[in-house]
């Protein structure tokens, strides 16, 4: 029997909302199907289920906000199926017990705090944990006031529905950054690529397309920085308790939404995809991030994450590594430059190239030799 | 404004005797009998003037015997009469008790509701005038006690005025405490005022931080105390019980569940008192809807003593109040 808990879509997620059931009571499924829809600080998202089997009770009422972690359903075998379906889990974690939804706190469980009953009444009706707050009442006792001030502080942080998402996507992103910032080592390369090659090729590429299948440069880079990706495992891995490096390359994404904010969605086995299969992945994965319609493995799998700037921008980005990738590969607006090429100047198109790596996973050595890999595939760009 | 809303001025004593006349002109079966209310003129001049105006068949001299007066009084009651049996202080009232609660208390009981009692009872009582232990007496509690009696409590001039009115309709025997200490207090309450319903207590000002509920003389002393809280932000509710036995719990419960905080303040000796009684009802009937433990603001344990500064300090003041009060509000 499976276990199907809430998922975490995030390091800076601590719960979510479920908005609706996608399956029902004895549905039989199979590892991707989507089971549900969890709004989170980044919109809904669709939740994917690995176990193959049958549905077992609902346990999450819809709407209903849960701890990550929380047990939604269980993925039973056929056997157990018809066995009967346990409609409360066996067990829990201790660490979720404690986790459990607010409203359940019940007076009993809260009468060891010095509070007047009236504060211990409110606290109990509005969900406030009584062990953490701050009495100023008699003897320290908690009164009303203390838990009403908790009350309204609370508003601003549980009420995800009445806030405006691009704010909460602005506090994911802060959320994430801030750890990254706060943790991570960072080291920064640069290098130069002269695009031509990739232009001219690209332009008769797309000669033999239609209109929409017609292939952007940012699917060359996905190729180039996936391809070199595949010589450089060092960088295709997260850091957690140590370097853990990934199997399948799943490139993350950089879409900025148009209301603010960004998401970072994978392409997955992006180094497998032809061009074609990238540019469709791409194109799917950026309308469905701009409706915040994502499925959670794409909001948790990516290996490591390029941020294209496009067209127009300026040259050179050097990003914050998304933890718990160890790199991040910034592309910088493609601009006419000066170019030396045996000797003699030419104006060429000229992309930036840039590393953020992660310092505790690998050495400036390594970033270098990955950044000129991804450099010299994008000068043979038929190869890709 | 109505003519009848007009506000008169008068003594806590006046409006005692005002109520006594008017009970004596509407009725002809009320008629008064105490130790000294006639030729006397009552021990506090509350009756002074009733026997040349009624005659000495409704204003009756008695003599010295709690026990013996109080007891013919509940045999006036008996025989149908309404009779206003003025027992001169509390303090000679232990005399007249075994009549009170063997007799005046149990008789519809005991005749299987055959017989009722309709006699009331005044009695003085109070502390503030120096009378020291013996006659400085605060007994309300030990009549609230027993089943079967009706017990009030005059604190404001327009009770002094009007309680009787009502109490002298009531089928059964009313204990009604009046307060000595109040007698010269000047006080202004309308020319005309609607019949008292006594058994509900009265909210005397409303507030939103506390309900300090009292009865008798400290029904004043709350009223001053929340008014100046006012200078300090504490807007205080003031609950004059009124009514000792039965209490209204539904007036205490309705403030306590507003304003969340509850002290009670009276003169008699703390331990087993009203105060007790209405404590423990809070926490009976609305705990959950308190934010600070129920207070209370007692007599003092002790004979209470002779000296004025002694004397003033066995009782709760205007000042204790409102310190007691900023503490539970949470400004002390």
């Amino acid at each position: 029997m499976g276990e199907f808990r809430m998922p975490s879509l995030g390091a800076d997620m601590e719960s979510g909302f479920l908005r609706e059931w996608r399956v029902r009571t004895g549905d039989l499924v199979k590892r991707g199907d989507i089971i549900a829809e969890v709004e989170t600080q980044k919109g809904i998202i669709e939740i994917e289920v690995f176990d193959e089997g049958i549905v077992g009770d609902l346990l999450i009422k819809v709407d209903e906000k849960v701890p990550v972690g929380t047990i939604m359903t269980h993925i039973l075998s056929r056997d157990e199926a018809k066995v009967g379906i346990p409609s409360v889990p066996e067990k829990k974690d201790e660490s979720i017990k404690e986790e459990l939804p607010r409203e359940k706190i019940s007076i009993s469980e809260i009468q060891h705090v010095r509070a007047s009953p009236l504060a211990k009444k409110i606290a109990a009706d509005k969900g406030i944990d009584l062990t953490k707050v701050k009495g100023s009442g008699p003897e320290g006792a908690i009164i009303r006031e203390d838990v009403e001030k908790v009350v309204v502080e609370q508003v601003a942080p549980n009420a995800i529905p009445e806030r405006s998402i691009s704010d909460n996507i602005r506090m994911a992103v802060a959320a994430a950054m801030s750890k990254s910032n706060r943790e991570i080592p960072h080291y920064y390369l640069q290098t130069k690529a002269d695009m031509s090659p990739a232009i001219t090729w690209l332009a008769e590429a797309n000669k033999k397309r239609v209109v929409k299948d017609r292939l952007l440069p940012a699917v060359l880079l996905i190729k180039a920085v996936a391809k070199a990706l595949r010589e450089f495992p060092d960088l295709n891995a997260w850091w957690d308790n140590g370097l853990q490096r990934k199997k399948d390359i799943h490139i993350g994404f950089v879409v900025a939404l148009r209301t603010g904010g960004i998401l970072v969605p994978a392409i997955h086995d992006a180094d497998k995809k032809s061009l074609d299969e990238l540019m469709q992945a791409l194109s799917d994965i950026i309308i469905r991030a701009r409706a915040l319609k994502l499925r959670s493995s794409e909001l948790t799998d990516s290996t490591l994450t390029i941020t294209n700037l496009g067209e127009g921008a300026v040259e050179t980005v050097f990003g914050v590594i998304y933890p718990p990738q160890v790199a991040l590969v910034g592309f910088g607006g493609i601009t006419e430059q000066p170019w030396a090429v045996n000797g003699m100047f030419g104006i060429k198109p000229i992309l930036t190239i840039s590393l953020s790596a992660d310092h505790r996973a690998t050495d400036g050595n390594t970033g270098s030799r990955f950044l000129t890999t991804i450099k010299n595939y994008l000068q043979k760009p038929e190869e890709l | 404004m109505d003519e009848n809303n007009e506000l008169v001025k008068l003594s806590y004593r006046e409006a005692l005797k005002q109520a006594l006349r008017e009970a004596l002109q509407k009725d002809d079966k009320v008629f008064l009998m105490g130790e000294d209310v006639g030729r006397y003129g009552g021990a506090f001049a509350v009756s002074k003037g009733l026997l040349q105006e009624f005659g000495p068949e409704r204003i009756m001299d008695v003599p010295l015997s709690e026990s013996g007066f109080t007891g013919a009084g509940i045999g006036a009651a008996l025989g149908g009469m309404r009779p206003i049996v003025e027992i001169m202080t509390v303090n000679f009232s232990l005399l007249a008790f075994d009549q009170i609660v063997n007799n005046a208390a149990t008789l519809l009981h005991m005749s299987g509701g055959q017989l009722n009692v309709p006699v009331v009872i005044r009695i003085s009582c109070g502390i503030g005038r120096q009378l020291a232990a013996q006659h400085s007496h605060s007994w309300e509690p030990l009549f609230a006690h027993i089943p079967g009696l009706k017990v009030f409590s005059v604190g404001t001039h327009e009770d002094a005025r009007m309680l009787l009115l009502t109490a002298i309709k009531d089928p059964d025997p009313v204990i009604i405490f009046e307060y000595t200490a109040m007698l010269n207090m000047e006080g202004s309450i309308p020319i005309s005022i609607p019949a008292v319903d006594i058994s509900h207590a009265k909210v005397r000002r409303t507030g939103k931080d506390i309900s300090i509920i009292t009865y008798g003389a400290g029904v004043y002393k709350s009223l001053e105390a929340a008014n100046e809280l006012m200078k300090a932000g504490i807007d205080a509710e003031v609950i004059d019980l009124r009514s000792l036995r039965p209490l209204d719990d539904r007036t205490i419960i309705d403030s306590v569940s507003k304003t969340h905080r509850a002290l009670i303040v009276e003169e008699a000796w703390q331990s087993v008192s009203i105060s007790s009684e209405v404590s423990a009802r809070i926490m009976e009937k609305c705990f959950y809807e308190l934010d600070a433990p129920v207070q209370r603001l007692g007599g003092v344990e002790v004979p209470i003593p002779y000296p004025k500064h002694l004397e003033d300090a066995s009782i709760p003041q205007k000042d204790q109040i409102m310190e007691v009060t900023k503490k539970l509000v949470g400004h002390g």
